[in-house]
């Protein structure tokens, strides 16, 4: 369920990097906790994005919710599918669903971020 | 306060339903999505839970004299095992409550009343009670089931000896319902044919599962169906549409007012409103620009603040997969709240266009 080499945060997110790019995205939990998702404010390409900072937005049909940057950097690509199709963000949270790429300027950031093994763990706590 | 119950809070969350705080209530908000759930009550079926919702018994040689004396429309037109849409209005013409009063029997009158206000409903008759009349906060004695859609006749027929197709809309009868007692009514909050089933809590569990039992078609539906259902249909949700700050000519519901039935509480700063003149009239909008209107939201006619959002939601535009739509009400200045003016909903900070439309937004064929 969730990707190995991927990593989350407590706010639900995932990234994951390869060569110095971090693709981003909700969790499939989110996505459950969300329910149907009508719509995702997109992250204009260019832009900077702090880490912990809200980039982009998500809403289900029940309420608006702020996606934060998992990693500092430079928007390098939205996932332009998701105006026609923000669906795809319930149907496959991990995959098609992701929302952005991000030229990543504090590589040392992602040894912040949690494992899939802590972040299940962290699900169960809560 | 620890969230009320109904007697069907184990069998939400065993259904895996997403539990929400609704007034104080611990209510299902989906179970599988809202947006299906909304098309199963449009194309076939819904089974809601609306245990929360409250019961006022008024009986007594006076009962009608209270109700009358409380409420906006007609009550004396009713004859027994017949409904109407009403309102309780305070003094200024702000709304207590919206209500549906059903007429038992010449001296017993029983109010259907929102969850979260029915408190302060009982407090609201209990108060103005100068006539022989009795009120009861009946709330507790019963758990009440909605069942909507095209198919919900067919499938609350397999249920219960009474022959439901002579029983017409805004009408009820009481009887057996799969062998428990129950006030079965013929109205809803869906835009769809349905009915509302009246019932002693004990017996909740049992025909909830029966009744999803009765038929493959049938959805068990949320409040979040529930809402966009209704604002579909634009029938208004109090502490959005109606308040105790909004009058029932500003919220569009004259046709429950009935001036000439004679005084009712409420009724003079009606009349000097109407003589006034209205300054703002609740008007629906459809989103066409990118962007999800949300309750609450400021509505801006050239960039000029003009209003606010009190409901709007998410629907699908037809059988899926029709594209989304995203629709609402709001209150207006009059001459905006007609259909036609282009506004824009205030969507953080940005302004996304919209147009006002008429309403309702769905009717269903008959």
């Amino acid at each position: 369920m969730y990707p190995e080499n991927y990593r989350y945060t407590k706010e639900h997110e995932w990234v994951h990097v390869e060569n110095g790019v971090g693709t981003i995205g909700i969790t499939d939990h989110a996505q459950h906790e969300l329910g149907d998702i009508v719509y995702v404010e997109l992250p204009k390409i260019g832009t900077h994005v702090e880490q912990a900072k809200n980039f982009a937005v998500v809403e289900s049909v029940k309420a608006a919710s702020e996606i934060f940057a998992p990693v500092s950097g430079e928007v390098i690509a939205a996932n332009d599918a998701l105006t026609a199709t923000p669906e795809l963000l319930n149907s496959d949270a991990h995959g098609a669903g992701w929302i952005a790429k991000i030229k990543l300027s504090v590589p040392e950031e992602i040894d912040r971020l949690l494992s899939p093994t802590d972040y299940q763990a962290y699900l169960g706590e809560g | 306060m620890p969230l009320l119950k109904t007697p069907l809070n184990a069998v939400h969350r065993a259904l895996g339903a997403k539990m929400v705080d609704f007034g104080g209530w611990d209510m299902p908000v989906e179970y599988q999505g809202v947006l299906d759930e909304h098309s199963a009550v449009r194309e076939r079926a819904g089974l809601f839970d609306v245990s929360h919702m409250g019961e006022l018994e008024v009986r007594g040689p006076q009962a009608l004299d209270l109700v009358q004396h409380l409420t906006v429309n007609d009550a004396s037109k009713l004859k027994p095992g017949q409904a109407q849409y009403s309102a309780l209005l305070y003094g200024h013409g702000g709304f207590v409550d919206d209500i549906l009063v059903h007429k038992v029997a010449d001296e017993h009158y029983f109010l259907c009343v929102n969850a979260s206000n029915q408190d302060k409903d009982y407090q609201h008759l209990a108060a103005h009670n100068r006539f022989d009349a009795s009120v009861e906060n009946a709330g507790p004695r019963y758990a009440q089931l909605a069942v909507q859609g095209p198919l919900a006749t067919g499938v609350v027929q397999k249920l219960t000896d009474i022959h439901l197709t002579p029983i017409k809309r805004y009408h009820f009868v009481d009887g057996h319902f799969s062998g428990a007692p129950a006030r079965i009514a013929r109205t809803g909050y869906t835009g769809e044919d349905g009915w509302e089933i009246y019932i002693a809590p004990q017996f909740a569990e049992r025909l909830w599962k029966e009744i999803l039992a009765a038929d493959a078609g049938i959805l068990p539906c949320g409040l979040g169906a529930r809402n966009t259902l209704r604002l579909e249909s634009a029938m208004p949700l109090y502490g959005h549409e109606i308040h105790a700050s909004i009058t029932p000519w500003e919220a569009g519901l004259d046709w429950i007012v009935k001036l000439d039935k004679g005084d009712f509480l409420g009724r003079e700063a009606l009349v000097k409103q109407k003589q006034r003149g209205l300054t703002r009239k609740l008007a629906g909008f459809e989103v066409q620009g990118r962007g999800i209107a949300r309750d609450g939201y400021e509505i801006l006619k050239n960039g000029v603040g003009s209003g606010w959002v009190t409901s709007a939601g998410v629907i699908r535009g037809g059988p899926a997969p029709a594209l989304n739509k995203n629709i609402g009400m709001g209150f207006l200045p009059v001459p905006l709240s007609e259909a036609g003016h282009a506004i824009e909903i205030s969507v953080r900070g940005r302004g996304v266009e919209a147009v006002t439309v008429p309403m309702p937004f769905y009717k269903r064929a008959r």
